[in-house]
This record gives C-alpha cells, sequence and structure tokens, in this order.
C-alpha cells in the first residue's frame, strides 16, 4: 500500500464519520454507553478484588506447641511444617510474646493480666503462613497430625465462609461484566446492522470499479476504531473525574487497614487503557462484521 | 476482444437465464442487446464483468476465461471494464468530482494523476462546471453523464451497459447516445443492452437479439426489430 492510500484510507474514514451523520452518532453512544459501564464495574470490581486479597491473606495458622516439646522437638516441628510445599512462611512465637500481645490487644484493662507474668498458662507457637491463601484449611488439617502440635488455630468455620463469600463475589462480578460484554455487542451490531444498508451500495460501487477486499476493507476498519476511540472519550473522562474526587474525599477517612481504594495512579490510568483497548476493538469488530457479508463473491 | 463459448447460466433457484451463446465481439466494436424483457439480456451483460460466472461454457475478455477467473482476480478485471447501469449507482454523499475520482483512487492512482483525469473526463461528459455538486442536484441525464466518466475515467478497453437510457427521457437519451460514440470512436468497445428502437434504428450498429436466453438474430447495422 502507497503513502497516498494510507492518506486516502484515513481522509475517507474521517469524512465518512461525518457522512454518516446520525449512525455516526448513535454507534459512538452505544460505545460510550457500553465502556461507562463496563468502566464503573471494573472499578467497584477490583477494588473488591483488593480489599478481598487483603482479607485472605490475613488469614494465618496458630500452631500451639505442646508444653512437654523439647527445644529439639520444636525444631523437629518446625521442619515438619516447613516441609509441606504450600507453606510460605512460619514464625515463632513464645508464651511470654503471646501474652504481651494479648495484653497489649486489651489496652487498659489488659494490665490485670499482669499476673499472669509469673505463671504463663499460654503456649508457644509458630505462626504459619501459606503461599495460597484457599490452601489454610488443608495445610492446618495436616499440621493437626504432627507429634507436638498440641492445638491448631485458623479461625475454622469463619474462614470457610470467607473464602465461600468471596468466591461467589467474584462469580457474579465476572460473569455482570461478561453480560454486560455481550449486551454491548448486541447492542452495537444492531446499529450497524442499520448502516448496513446505506453501506452496501458503497461497498457495491467500490466493488464494481475495481477494489480489492482488502482496499475496501481498510477505510470501514479506520472507522470502526475512530468510533471506539471516540466512544471511550466521555467514559474515560468521566471516570478518571470522578475516581479522583472519590479517591482525595475517601482517602483520609479509610482508617482501616484493609478497606483501602487502590490508588488513583496508576490504577485510574490502567482502567483508562483497558477502556481504550476495549472501545477500540468494539468498534472494529463491529465495523469489520459488517463489512464481511458484503465482500464474499 | 470477448469471446463467449456455449455459455450456460442456470441461476440457483433454477431460471435458465442463458442457454447456449457463441458470440465473438471484437476490439472497437459497437454492439446493441435487444430482447424482450426477461430474455437474458443483463445476464449476459453480467458475464462479461464476472458479476455472475456461467454454469458451463467459456468467456474469453482478452485473452482471459472469466469462467476460471479466481474471485481474487476479479478485481483486477473490473479496472479494464467500465460498466454504466440504469440506475447510474452513484455514491450520493460524494461529489460529482469525488464519485469520479473514486475509480482511481481505488487503483491507486497518485494525486496529481487523479486530479487531472477526473477532470479531463468531467470536460469530455460536459461536467466540468459541476464538479462540486452532489448527485441529487443534477438531472438524471447529468448523473447518467457522471457515472459514465467514472466508468471510462481508467481508460478502459471495454465499456459495458445496461439499459443506461432506461431511465431518462427521449430528448437527454440523444445526449448520452453521442457521448457512447465518442467514447466508441477512441477505440473502446461498447455493449449496450436497450429497450431503446428510436436509438437503435437511427444510430445503426450491430444488433445482437436475445430470446430465451438465446441469440436469435446477430446483424451488423440491424435493427431493433421489436415493437416496443
Ligand atoms: N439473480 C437472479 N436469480 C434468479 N433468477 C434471476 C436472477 N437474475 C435474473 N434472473 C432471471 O433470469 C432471467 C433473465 O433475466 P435478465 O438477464 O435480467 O433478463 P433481461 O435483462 O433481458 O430482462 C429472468 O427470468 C430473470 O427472472
Ligand atoms: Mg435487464
Amino acid at each position: 500500500m502507497t503513502v497516498n492510500t494510507l492518506k486516502r484510507h484515513l481522509r475517507e474514514s474521517i469524512k465518512s464519520l461525518g457522512r454518516n451523520g446520525w449512525m455516526t452518532f448513535a454507534s459512538i453512544s452505544a460505545v460510550t454507553v457500553t465502556l461507562l459501564l463496563v468502566g464503573v464495574f471494573l472499578i467497584v470490581m477490583l477494588n473488591m478484588n483488593n480489599f478481598a486479597k487483603k482479607i485472605e491473606s490475613d488469614v494465618e495458622i496458630r500452631v500451639h506447641i505442646d508444653v512437654t516439646a523439647t527445644p529439639k522437638d520444636k525444631e523437629a516441628l518446625k521442619a515438619q511444617i516447613e516441609a509441606i510445599p504450600e507453606v510460605k512462611e512460619i514464625t515463632y512465637s513464645s508464651k511470654e510474646e503471646e501474652l504481651k500481645n494479648l495484653i497489649k490487644s486489651f489496652g487498659e484493662e489488659g494490665s490485670s493480666f499482669k499476673l499472669f507474668e509469673q505463671d504463663n498458662p499460654l503456649s508457644d507457637v509458630y505462626v504459619v503462613k501459606t503461599a495460597k491463601p484457599t490452601d489454610t484449611i488443608k495445610v492446618a488439617k495436616k499440621i493437626e497430625t504432627f507429634k507436638f502440635a498440641h492445638k491448631v488455630k485458623y479461625g475454622q468455620g469463619q474462614v470457610e465462609k470467607l473464602f465461600k463469600t468471596l468466591k461467589v463475589a467474584r462469580n457474579i462480578g465476572l460473569g455482570l461484566i461478561l453480560g454486560l460484554l455481550f449486551t454491548a455487542m448486541f447492542l452495537i451490531s444492531n446499529t450497524i446492522k442499520i448502516t448496513i444498508f446505506a453501506r452496501r451500495k458503497e461497498i457495491e460501487i467500490m466493488r464494481l470499479v475495481g477494489a480489492t477486499n482488502g482496499f475496501i476493507r481498510w477505510p470501514f476498519f479506520l472507522e470502526g476504531l475512530w468510533l471506539g476511540l471516540l466512544g471511550a472519550v466521555i467514559p474515560i473522562t468521566l471516570l478518571l473525574f470522578s475516581y479522583y474526587n472519590l479517591y482525595t474525599f475517601l482517602e483520609p477517612k479509610l482508617t482501616n487497614p484493609f478497606l483501602q481504594l487502590l490508588p488513583f495512579s496508576p490504577f485510574a490510568w490502567q482502567v483508562a487503557a483497558i477502556l481504550v483497548a476495549l472501545g477500540a476493538c468494539i468498534g472494529v469488530w463491529g465495523s469489520m462484521v459488517s463489512v464481511r457479508r458484503f465482500l464474499k463473491v | 476482444m470477448i469471446e463467449m463459448q456455449d455459455v450456460y447460466k442456470t441461476y440457483p433457484n433454477g431460471v435458465m437465464a442463458l442457454n447456449g451463446i457463441n458470440v465473438r465481439i471484437k476490439q472497437g466494436e459497437f454492439v446493441y442487446v435487444v430482447g424482450p424483457s426477461g430474455a437474458g439480456k443483463s445476464t449476459f451483460i453480467k458475464m462479461m464483468y464476472r458479476e455472475e460466472k456461467p454454469t458451463s461454457g467459456s468467456i474469453m475478455i482478452n485473452g482471459v476465461n472469466l469462467a476460471k477467473l479466481k474471485d481474487s482476480k476479479v478485481p483486477l478485471l473490473r479496472r479494464h471494464i467500465g460498466v454504466v447501469f440504469q440506475d447510474f449507482k452513484l455514491l450520493p454523499k460524494l461529489t460529482v468530482y469525488e464519485n469520479v475520482a473514486f475509480a482511481l483512487e481505488v487503483i491507486e492512482e497518485s494525486p496529481k494523476n487523479i486530479k487531472k483525469r477526473v477532470m479531463e473526463v468531467l470536460d469530455l461528459v460536459g461536467l466540468k462546471n459541476k464538479a462540486r455538486f452532489y448527485p441529487d442536484e443534477l438531472s438524471g441525464g447529468e448523473q447518467q453523464r457522471v457515472s459514465i466518466a467514472r466508468s471510462i475515467v481508467n481508460s478502459p478497453k471495454i465499456v459495458i451497459a445496461d439499459e443506461p437510457t432506461g431511465n431518462l427521457d427521449p430528448d437527454t437519451s440523444w445526449g448520452i447516445m453521442d457521448l457512447f460514440e465518442e467514447i466508441n470512436n477512441r477505440g473502446t468497445t461498447v455493449v449496450m443492452a436497450t429497450h431503446n428502437r428510436e436509438i437503435v434504428n437511427s444510430i445503426k450498429k450491430r444488433v445482437i437479439a436475445i430470446e430465451n436466453g438465446k441469440i436469435v438474430r446477430d446483424e451488423a447495422k440491424g435493427e431493433y426489430g421489436y415493437d416496443s
């Protein structure tokens, strides 16, 4: 293809946006609505996923060591636990440290526990973390069978519930996004079906004067691209603006370490990039589908 | 040179539109194709620019057999054949100039040559001063002139026309015929399906009459031969 031809395709594709007036408007609107919804969803979903990850990664297994265990036995137990492939991290916490933490967690009233400093009823503990949070239950069950593992605690019941809830939430989110994209495709392919009638003549004439299929496709390809990109302008502007304000407004108020928004940069820019790419794909896909059926000889 | 040998065409719905056509048209000839409606004239014309493929038989145009031509080569064939229709087939949203330039852009002609060549043919068809007009701002005859300009802008050896005056009043039709004669005088083959009795009987050329998909008459300087 020559430079002149490429220029011609660019010029034609841009002129065509103007010539097709309200159809251009309808297609851009369809892309805009879709991307706006997808964008809002992505932001909500990715933030939710972020909370979930934080909560998940906080799940730990506390292995209470039998009081009769000698230092050697403790070492052996540690080695056994470390040998489990899913285990990522193991830290030792003596019963003195445990008591200190307990006293601290009770704040003012904690001082009454000071009595126990002489005769500490707690056990030494190994705190175990797995590489994947969902392996917690499996690993805990395994550790229970080891000698000198007196008690194994991982928030039985609650952890199972948490994982289940997160899984459901993620699946619902994914389902909604897929549904949305599907609706968008339907919307856009319908919009394009209407343009086909006007375009049929154009393609017929191009073929009549000896245009190759490749030549015919180019302006349509570019036009679809512009439609998709133009359709992304409003959603991106709106989402960047809103997320920036939401973030600067909420950020100082969110003190809970789990409940944190993803920082504006780079997160919002990444979402913007996804929307641009999605817009371009939807636009190109739509216009290519509409030309294809007229290129069959 | 166009040569058809034993050309048969049956449409997918079972209609047999061409029923054994044998014909030879030399370079530079002017040929009318006449016959009642439904006789197969349009199908005959469509064979020549490979809009339809024959069911059997061969169609040679300048040494290429269209019956065997690959789909991907059809665009190249069309660049050497100009086609004109009853309904003009202009793009309503392009100006006269753009409608004609279109045929050259498609073959990747340089912008400089496009401009020169388009103005030349618009001059030839007498529409140089209406280059910026849109089709709906022109009369039927003027629109047909634009479509003729487009068909000859890349200097094809053959121009085929399917009832080019079918939508025009008699006065306008004569003007269009002058154009075709002018094009023919420059050495281009013209094949024209027509229902226009007066024209065929006064501008005498070779006449091929088709009935029921067969050539029933083929005369140099022939008559229209039908009543209407
Ligand atoms: N695309 C098509 N599919 C099926 N039948 C067709 C098609 N085109 C033409 N025909 C039939 O073929 C016959 C010849 O048509 P046509 O070549 O258009 O005749 P003419 O141009 O002489 O009026 C007619 O019976 C017509 O109905
Ligand atoms: Mg016809």
